[in-house]
């Protein structure tokens, strides 16, 4: 992996896709490291296919633009994988990494991708168990941390205790955590 | 130096952390995209009792102005922020916050002027704005944008200078950014910026004085040569101010930030955020050995004309990257090519292959690719000996 990560993330407006890079770059900041974090603007409407990207680096960024080839490519969405070409520009040794029900090797086959690695979890049901709710986009940050070592596990779920605590009951707290811990625990690689 | 404090915060964020710092008395606003978050999170903080600011929410930002040339000419210390079509509808009354030495602050997330209808970023707003007395500062990063606030501040209320001063950073590029952003304690802001003591105040009825008052052919000519030496004599207090304040948070704060001007060849002279993109493909460059430099002056007016030609003099050739058109101006350049070309033959160089690139405009993306394509463009221009188009485009479909 080079100096910085760049990452880009597909999802659905409203399912919180931005707010989960942030908080990918929150957690990351708190290890030290420097983030960007920015939605690519259109017309922002519940639903609609969205991108947005973040930056990971030991040292200050400098580009001020989209990320074309990206580093780690992550879909919150499953069903976006029929309508977006999400692997555009995912860089030869790339990370794919998908909230889905379906296996790896399923995916390469789906996706036609061959190179690179490919990290599936099934989130929503991680999310739908823990949570009584389909929000899978925060649950990707556990995957990220296996996956690529940017990020460390038990540091992330530290923050997502802090950022929730005081917001929401103790033990919608504590769900939350275990859904992190879960999906850290079953996602899988191939 | 004092330890800065680490949060994750979009450049527009950053800016009302600053104004919550510095606590002014009056922030008078219109909501528009994409400052909009400015104005909000000041507003909560007004509305949670945190600072102690009055907050006029007005009608226009005709109105906004207004409040803030009425504010502080009764002796308050004044913020407020806007963009595009809010800072056209600004116009009249920034030449007279400007012309009544009013140290207003206003920060400006720069976007797109209409026609045609746009939100996104390019300096057409901020740089139809050059001329209208006030002090322009830009910023590359969050980062930047809310060091320069405080810094603006000091500057617009310095006895020598009594200037507003307008802070810009690129919208959505930096503004709805999310970044790493230090932030200083808010005792040490407090200190930073003062306590600000109103030279004059029409609410001081001790020592009663006329703001606005009519100036016919006997001596408005007087004062605007007075505002004009005023603003170009202001360089070396803004220098002091940049100082302090790099000594203060540890991040330095030059006028003209130059990166690997000794030795260079080639380079490009750019504002804000594109300032860093430029930046890292010429790291890039220069590891393969191509001699490239960047150029970017962070403060615009008053004009650091001498730095600028300084620094770029010495080029085999040099690229202007311009985010607006002056219309109507020479094959259509850009401002701050007509500023640099006019500084150059003001210092007796004409003979210096200088070519403008506009881009970005309406938030057009601005790649690595395009950046290594100018520098491209300038070591053909230095081999051939001929400069060629002198106003490019890059990124445009044609």
């Amino acid at each position: 992996m080079s100096q910085m990560t760049e990452i880009r993330w597909h999802g659905r407006a409203g399912q919180g896709v931005v707010t989960a890079g942030e908080l990918l770059g929150e957690s990351a900041m708190h290890e030290g490291k420097y983030f960007q974090s920015f939605p690519e603007y259109g017309a922002e409407r519940m639903g609609a296919p969205i991108k947005s990207y973040t930056r990971l680096s030991d040292q200050p960024i400098e580009y001020h633009c989209p990320i074309l080839e990206p580093d780690v490519v992550i879909v919150v969405n499953p069903n976006l994988l029929s309508v977006v070409d999400v692997t555009e520009g995912l860089k030869p040794n790339g990370i794919l990494i998908v909230n889905t029900v379906e296996s790896p090797e399923k995916i390469r086959k789906q996706l036609k991708f061959t190179k690179g690695t490919v990290w599936c979890i099934d989130a929503s049901k991680v999310a739908m168990e823990e949570l009584k709710r389909d929000i899978p986009s925060t649950m990707m940050l556990s995957v990220i941390a296996k996956a690529t070592g940017m990020i460390n596990i038990k540091a992330t779920i530290e923050l997502t205790q802090e950022k929730l605590s005081g917001k929401l009951r103790p033990e919608v707290v504590e769900a939350n955590l275990r859904a992190l811990q879960r999906c850290y625990d079953e996602c899988v690689q191939g | 130096m004092v330890e800065s404090k680490f949060l994750p915060l979009d450049g527009a964020t950053a800016v009302s952390q600053a104004m919550r710092q510095i606590n002014p008395d009056v922030v008078a606003a219109y909501p528009i995209t994409p400052q909009t978050a400015v104005v909000q999170n000041f507003s909560q903080y007004v509305a949670d009792g945190i600072v102690n600011t009055e907050f006029i929410p007005v009608e226009s930002e005709h109105a906004a102005m207004s409040a803030c040339v009425g504010s502080s000419a009764a002796g308050a210390r004044v913020m407020t922020a806007t963009a595009a079509n809010g800072l056209a509808l600004m116009w009249e009354m920034l030449y007279i916050a400007a012309g009544m030495r009013l140290p207003i602050v206003l920060t400006v997330v720069n976007r797109a002027l209409s026609s045609p209808l746009n939100i996104h970023c390019d300096h057409s707003d901020a740089m139809g704005a050059r001329d209208s007395g006030w002090i322009q500062i830009y910023a590359e990063t969050g980062q930047e944008a809310y060091d320069n606030t405080l810094q603006a501040m000091r500057i617009a209320e310095h006895p020598d200078i009594l200037t507003p001063v307008m802070s810009c950073q690129d919208g959505f590029i930096t503004g709805h950014g999310v970044e790493r952003v230090g932030i200083l304690p808010d005792e040490v802001v407090k200190q930073f910026v003062g306590e600000y003591k109103p030279r004059y105040a029409l609410l001081n009825t001790d020592e009663p004085v006329t703001f606005g008052a009519w100036d016919f052919t006997d001596y408005y000519f007087e004062h605007k040569r007075q505002q004009s030496e005023v603003i170009n004599s202001a360089l070396p207090i803004i220098e002091d101010v940049f100082s302090e304040y790099t000594k203060l948070s540890g991040r330095p704060q030059p006028v003209l930030d130059t990166w690997e001007m000794d030795d260079a060849e080639y380079c490009i002279v750019v504002l804000s955020s594109t300032g860093g993109t430029s930046r890292a493909v010429a790291r890039g460059l220069r590891a393969q050995g191509v001699k490239v430099g960047i150029v970017k002056p962070r403060l615009y007016r008053p004009f650091p004309a001498k730095y600028i030609v300084e620094a770029i003099k010495g080029c085999k050739a040099v690229a202007v990257l311009d985010r607006a058109i002056s219309f109507g101006a020479p094959a259509g350049q850009g401002p701050l090519f007509t500023d640099i070309t006019a500084a150059l033959y003001n210092e007796g160089i004409t003979g210096l292959n200088i070519v403008d690139y506009i881009f970005g405009l309406g938030g057009r993306d601005i790649l690595p690719d395009q950046i290594t394509s100018v520098f491209t463009d300038l070591q053909q221009i230095a081999n051939e000996g001929q400069r060629g188009a002198m106003v490019r485009y890059l990124g445009l479909r044609e």
